[in-house]
């Protein structure tokens, strides 16, 4: 019969001798410790500005997605029914998500009925001024003007307008936001490592001599490596979670700054909170996690050999 | 029990420490290890604690081949030692109670068999009144006990000792040998590195002598022949 008290005691008696000497290791050196959770709330709060930054200008991208449709006009010589064939070659090319078929004749009443229905200035015009045409919706409007070309090349299609400024604007934008993160996020993760495996290191320099009766006795790596894992592991997650709040009223910051600007009812649009308060948690925490343990196993790791 | 089958031992400065060693500790044995200073007596007790690895040669201890040992076998392979030092090794801030129970608790004990085996080993080597006390307000031979009584918790097979009365009085010297002595008695192979010649000579047990690296004379007549 299996003693599952012996055991439980035996595990829980361990786990509590690791976060007993974690817990003390950070305070006995208290000063090093803030500065390492300083280190990664600053890391984790550049990096998430920057992110969110990116999502917003992702979300506006989308909204105005709708706006941003592009226009094929269809060579008038060809007939009604040639015309209207064409919607099957446009949807096939790459990229183009719908293409809504538009004849003259509705074009024509909707730009009339855009002026004062009573207006003389359309007598004697027919809609044959008009030609008939497609909007098409693209998937990705960073490749607007690619698709542009694409769709000009189908026989038939006479010319393709296209709004490229305000999407190649705000491509370029995100583009240039998205590298900013990635490279700031990458050496921030590295920086933050450097710091918290130094702060590590500072334990187990004290404890060196703790550490090596550890291995004489027979402790396992394992077992030498926790305490020191749980260090850096409470660190990276107080670091993180108040990174997580500092960045909550942060942004709550910032989107009350683009609300009360005059540009907001054009172009801009924020996302609410709410919208990704989760999944930047869960980000937040990983990160503050794996710079704990990484850390700290890089702290101890001379220390384990032989 | 410790072999030593024709070990060298080279370190990376170039030092040739041994030369072909070769002896052997059978189970339940008292030994001393002897000879002048660089003959190369720590590095046959690191050879044994798995310290260092041998260049050439085999060294098996309590079964393990220590020129093959796996990295994760090698915790399992103290657990069967006992290792004392010249300089005691204690950690400052906690008492004796707690150093002792520390190797146990580091090698997953409970919290249980903790408490029924610290006193134990405390008695054994003569401390259980000074329990509570931290190394510092020890003398020297009280705290080479406390290490002693570290090495004895785990219930290892063998006791490996290196110079542990190098910083003690005679008097002091005599009680940790003596000390050795009954451990080995209660069943536990004891080996013990010393340069105390007339100590070795009043106890008659085996004496292994080695000079440059080599082993120069063994005999169980507990006569140390080496003339420093
Ligand atoms: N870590 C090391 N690196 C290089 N050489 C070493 C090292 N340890 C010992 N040696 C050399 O190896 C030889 C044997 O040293 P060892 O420590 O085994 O001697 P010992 O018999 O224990 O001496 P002592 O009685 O002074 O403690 C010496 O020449 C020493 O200088
Ligand atoms: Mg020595």
């Amino acid at each position: 019969m299996t003693d599952w008290t012996g055991i439980i005691t035996m595990k829980s008696n361990r786990f509590g001798y690791y976060i007993k000497e974690g817990i003390n290791s950070i305070f006995t050196h208290g000063f090093m410790s803030f500065a390492s959770v300083c280190i990664i709330i600053a890391c984790l709060i550049i990096m998430g500005s920057f992110s969110l930054l990116s999502l917003n200008v992702d979300h506006v991208i989308k909204v105005h997605e709708d706006e941003n449709v592009m226009l094929a006009f269809v060579d008038e010589t060809l007939t009604d029914t040639q015309a209207m064939a064409l919607q099957d070659e446009i949807e096939a090319v790459p990229n183009v998500a719908s293409a809504q078929f538009v004849s003259r004749d509705s074009a024509w009443n909707s730009f009339k009925d855009s002026y004062d229905s009573n207006s003389s200035m359309f007598d004697g015009l027919t809609s044959n001024v008009l030609r008939h045409r497609y909007i098409v919706y693209l998937d990705d409007i960073s490749l607007m003007s690619q698709t542009q070309l694409d769709v000009e090349q189908i026989p038939g299609i006479a010319r393709v307008n296209a709004h490229l400024e305000i999407s190649d604007g705000f491509v370029k934008l995100r583009n240039i936001i998205n590298t900013v993160s990635i490279s700031l996020a990458a050496i921030l993760f590295i920086i933050s490592l450097f710091i918290m495996s130094n702060t590590v290191k500072l334990t187990t320099f004290e404890r060196r001599d703790e550490i090596a009766i550890m291995k004489m006795v027979g402790a396992t790596s394992s077992f030498i490596r926790w305490p020191f894992v749980v260090e850096g592991l409470i660190l990276g997650l107080v670091g993180s979670l108040t990174a997580y709040i500092l960045q909550w009223g942060i942004y709550q910051a910032f989107v009350q700054k683009v609300i009360g600007s005059v540009i907001q009812p054009f172009i801009i649009e924020t996302l609410p909170f709410a919208a990704f308060a989760i999944p930047l948690l869960i980000v937040f925490i990983v990160i503050g996690f794996a710079v704990g343990v990484v850390g700290s196993v890089i702290a101890i790791k001379n220390y384990l050999r032989v | 029990m410790v072999q030593f089958i024709d070990v060298f031992k080279t370190y990376e400065n170039g030092a040739k420490a041994l030369k072909g060693v070769t002896f052997e500790i059978n189970d339940g044995e008292f030994a001393f290890l002897v000879g002048p200073s660089g003959s190369g007596k720590s590095t046959i007790i690191k050879l044994i604690t798995g310290e260092i690895a041998p260049m050439d040669g085999t060294v098996i201890v309590n079964g393990y081949d220590m020129g093959n040992i796996k990295f994760g076998k090698m915790p399992y392979m103290r657990r069967t030692l006992g290792v004392v030092f010249q300089d005691f090794r204690l950690i400052e801030d906690k008492t004796v109670y707690e150093n002792v129970a520390f190797a146990m608790r580091v090698v997953g004990a409970s919290t249980k068999e903790i408490k029924r085996r610290v006193p134990y080993v405390l008695e054994l080597v003569g401390l259980d009144s000074r329990s509570r006390r931290r190394p510092q307000e020890l003398s020297g031979g009280e705290q080479q006990r406390v290490a002693i009584a570290r090495a004895l918790v785990n219930n290892p097979s063998l006791i490996i000792a290196d110079e542990p009365t190098g910083n003690l009085d005679p008097a002091r010297s005599l009680e940790i040998m003596m000390l050795l002595e009954k451990i080995n008695e209660l069943g536990t192979t004891v080996l013990v590195v010393t340069h105390e010649k007339e100590l070795v000579n009043s106890l008659s047990k085996r004496v292994i002598a080695i000079d440059g690296g080599r082993v120069i004379s063994d005999g169980l007549d507990g006569y140390y022949n080496y003339e420093e």
